[in-house]
């Protein structure tokens, strides 16, 4: 909090969150293009949804940006080869979670891109396509929530029976864990592009306001949107406190515009009028609408204290980890942790072998030393989860009723409405695994919640 | 001081009067008929409330048993066929006798088969690792070895084995209510008939990976080689989704697929030593039964 600048009005949600060391250590260091590996494989799932059907086989050949999966239902995505060569097999390979998911294996030959795709350096400001255009062209470009939650970005802009269409367009740029710079860089850098792809996306839904928010530890960031659209008043860039979890989106609507979603698992952002999407989504929308380039590759932080030459690389979707690594020098030694995502809600993984996704947003390396988990005691009803809350739950008793198998208690304390933003686990001064035991009690919960609908 | 107590046993004795008149009148007027039967069940079930029968408690299958006309799909599993037969008595009604069953561990990942790949620390809880990735060997199928099982066993049937790090059930001990079953997160645990002088043979493991890759993450894994289908003279093992599967109503219990697989995957149970040693391969290490 101490980053706030003098004279800068900043505004952030009220309810719980809390403030961890920031450690952007990969903040100055320029988006590069990570080589291009050997071999990808391409997850089948890398969004929210049902997973994409594959329409080539072993032997042929793709181009890349051509498609090789297509979207199976409304809330799908197609998926797109991030290289050129042979497609060996469709197997089965680990994904961050070590189960293994269903995947297209290709052999790389060259760099050879689709010829449809506008590989020109230049800024393309002119809006050509109309809005259905452009909602059909994020849906055929395989656009998802780059954020972490990959939920496809097409399924977002088109307004659900029943709705009223959107009033706010809230771009969020807030990117509040600690390590990540992979928003950050882009915004310093692709500064013009993201202003031209809010406009697209505020043509798209019909929106005359777009608000674009973003934590105070990335003023430089700010400053260079601010530049980029001062030509367009309707886009407004807001700086925020920094307050974990604000980049959640019931956070960043309370913060930007005021409004509250009703409570989850129904709740959406579109309740209020709002249409949230992150500043890497919309760069990903502007190269897809602009210049006909599906989603293909995305800017991963690769950081750890651990770890002195980390950075901002553009990954090709399907790129091994470990292939990344050997890229950067080999894996360090005394590793005892790779996250993947954030610190506070990525998943640590046990592979070197699994393929980046549409949702990686960074991998945080930490040392044994910085891994190591303190001893788990018992609760001592001191509040703070509670306190830290931003959905105001009681973690510690709604943890509890799931560890003892009460899910019927659990769901009478709203289990559901967990955003699993990890705050509780974090201030546990027990080291209780709350977090751990809310996600299963949220997952059992929904499960019978499903069964119980069904009838 | 004397009419302190005379006034105090007064008002207690009148209070006590009028209360037990009340409540007098209050359970004759709520009475609710009963069945006698119903605790004379009772008394001869188990009386664990374990819900192995599908009911909450002994008290509510007894209820059960009485209401019903046939004993269709009524079974106590803790008390057995002499239960039900002694309940059967009590009610006048038929009882289909049941094959005794017992709960088998179909996993042979121990330490030695199993190289460990990562290392978990967190609750020690199966469901904590299932919910958040594959566990600390390269299989995802196999046992996560927190003892989420043993923890719900009521009858003190299972422990965790130090050694290998797999559950172990005492054959004595175990009454098929079927706890463990529910509360493993992979589905390990089957319910199977408990065979003839506790004898059976299963297929220890539910890898449904392809064989390569099974092989890869457990010296013990079902490879889906099929040898073991060819093998069976009764037909009674199928191969489902790259894992083997044996049919214990069909099983003869004849062991010819246990000397052919080449994993060891398949585990025979309270069989007499062989004459001829089986095939070489890794060594099955879960002492079934704690034999």
């Amino acid at each position: 909090m101490g980053a706030t600048p003098a004279g800068i009005k900043t505004r952030t949600f009220p309810q719980g969150g809390i403030h961890p060391p920031d450690l952007k250590l990969s903040a100055d260091r320029a988006i590069v293009p990570a080589p291009v590996p050997s071999q990808v494989a391409l997850l089948l799932g890398q969004h929210i949804g049902a997973p994409a059907k594959p329409v080539v086989g072993p032997g042929d050949k793709v181009l890349v940006g051509q498609m090789v999966a297509e979207a199976s239902g409304f809330v799908s995505s197609p998926v797109h080869s991030s290289v050129s060569g042979t497609v060996l097999r469709l197997d089965d390979v680990p994904d961050v979670s070590g189960y293994r998911r269903p995947a297209i294996i290709v052999k790389v030959e060259g760099d050879e891109w689709m010829p449809s795709i506008d590989r020109s350096p230049g800024l393309c400001e002119e809006i050509a396509a109309s809005p259905q255009e452009i909602v059909e062209a994020i849906k055929t470009s395989g656009i998802v929530g780059l954020g972490g939650a990959t939920f496809p970005t097409h399924v977002k802009l088109s307004v659900g029976p029943g709705k009223n269409p959107p009033e706010h367009l809230l771009i969020n740029g807030v990117e509040c864990e600690p390590y990540l710079t992979a928003d950050h860089r882009l915004m310093i850098e692709k500064a013009p592009e993201i202003v031209t792809g809010v406009r697209l996306l505020m043509a798209a839904t019909g929106v005359r306001r777009a608000m674009i928010g973003i934590e105070v530890n990335k003023m430089d960031a700010v400053r260079s949107l601010q530049e980029a659209a001062s030509r367009y008043p309707a886009i407004e860039v807001v700086p925020l406190q920094m307050h974990y979890p604000q980049g959640g989106e019931r956070q960043l609507v309370k913060a930007l515009i005021g409004r509250e979603i009703p409570p989850p698992p129904q709740g959406l952002p579109i309740d209020v009028g709002a249409v949230v999407i992150n500043v890497a989504t919309v760069f990903a929308v502007y190269e897809a609408v602009q210049k006909k380039k599906p989603l293909i590759e995305r800017v991963v932080t690769f950081t750890g204290k651990a770890f002195f030459s980390g950075g901002n690389f553009l990954v090709r979707l399907g790129t091994s980890v470990a292939d990344l690594f050997s890229s950067v020098g080999g894996v360090p030694e005394d590793i005892g942790k790779i996250v993947c995502g954030g610190p506070m809600m990525g998943r640590a993984f046990a592979d070197l072998d699994i393929p980046m996704t549409k949702g990686m947003s960074g991998l945080v390396l930490f040392s044994r030393a910085e891994a190591r988990q303190g001893e788990i005691t018992n609760c001592i009803r001191c509040g703070k989860c509670v306190a830290v809350c931003p959905l105001g739950l009681e973690p510690y008793l709604v943890a509890g009723l799931v560890e003892r198998g009460d899910l019927e208690r659990a769901e009478k304390e709203r289990a559901v409405s967990c955003c699993e933003c990890g705050c509780c686990d974090y201030i546990c001064p027990a080291n209780r695994p709350l977090l751990d035991y809310l996600k299963i009690g949220k997952a059992r919960i929904m499960e019978a919640m499903k069964r119980r609908a069904k009838g | 001081m004397g009419s302190l107590i005379f006034y105090t046993v007064l008002v207690a004795a009148v209070v006590g009067t009028i209360s037990a008149v009340i409540l007098f009148l209050v359970a004759k007027k709520f009475h609710v008929e009963e069945d006698p039967r119903i605790d004379q069940v009772v008394d001869v079930l188990p009386g664990v409330n374990c819900g192995g029968c599908g009911h909450a408690g002994c008290r509510a299958f007894a209820e059960a048993c009485v209401k019903a006309p046939a004993f269709e799909g009524l079974f106590c599993p803790v008390g057995g066929n002499e239960v039900m037969a002694s309940v059967a008595r009590k009610l006048g009604k038929e009882v289909p006798s049941r094959a005794p069953m017992i709960a088998v561990v179909r996993c042979n990942g121990s330490r030695q088969n199993r190289p460990v790949t990562s290392r978990y620390e967190g609750p020690e809880s199966c469901a904590v690792i299932h919910a958040l990735y594959r566990g600390q060997t390269g299989c995802q199928h196999g046992c996560l070895g927190q003892g989420d099982c043993v923890k719900v066993c009521r009858f003190g049937a299972m422990v965790m084995d130090p050694v290998t790090g797999l559950p172990l059930i005492d054959e004595d001990k175990c009454v098929a209510c079927g706890a463990c079953i529910k509360a493993c997160p992979r589905g390990i645990i089957e319910m199977r008939l408990k065979g003839p002088k506790g004898r059976r043979v299963f297929v220890s493991c539910i890898n449904k990976d392809k064989g390569g890759v099974a092989m890869k993450a457990c010296r013990a894994a079902c490879i889906a080689c099929g040898k073991c289908v060819k093998e069976c003279p009764f037909g009674a093992i199928e191969m489902q989704k790259n894992l083997a599967y044996i049919d214990d109503e069909k099983c003869k219990l004849c062991r010819k697929c246990v000397a052919v697989c080449p994993t060891k995957a398949i585990r025979e149970v309270n069989f007499p030593a062989r004459s001829v040693a089986p095939v070489s391969g890794p060594e099955a290490t879960t002492p079934e039964g704690g034999r």
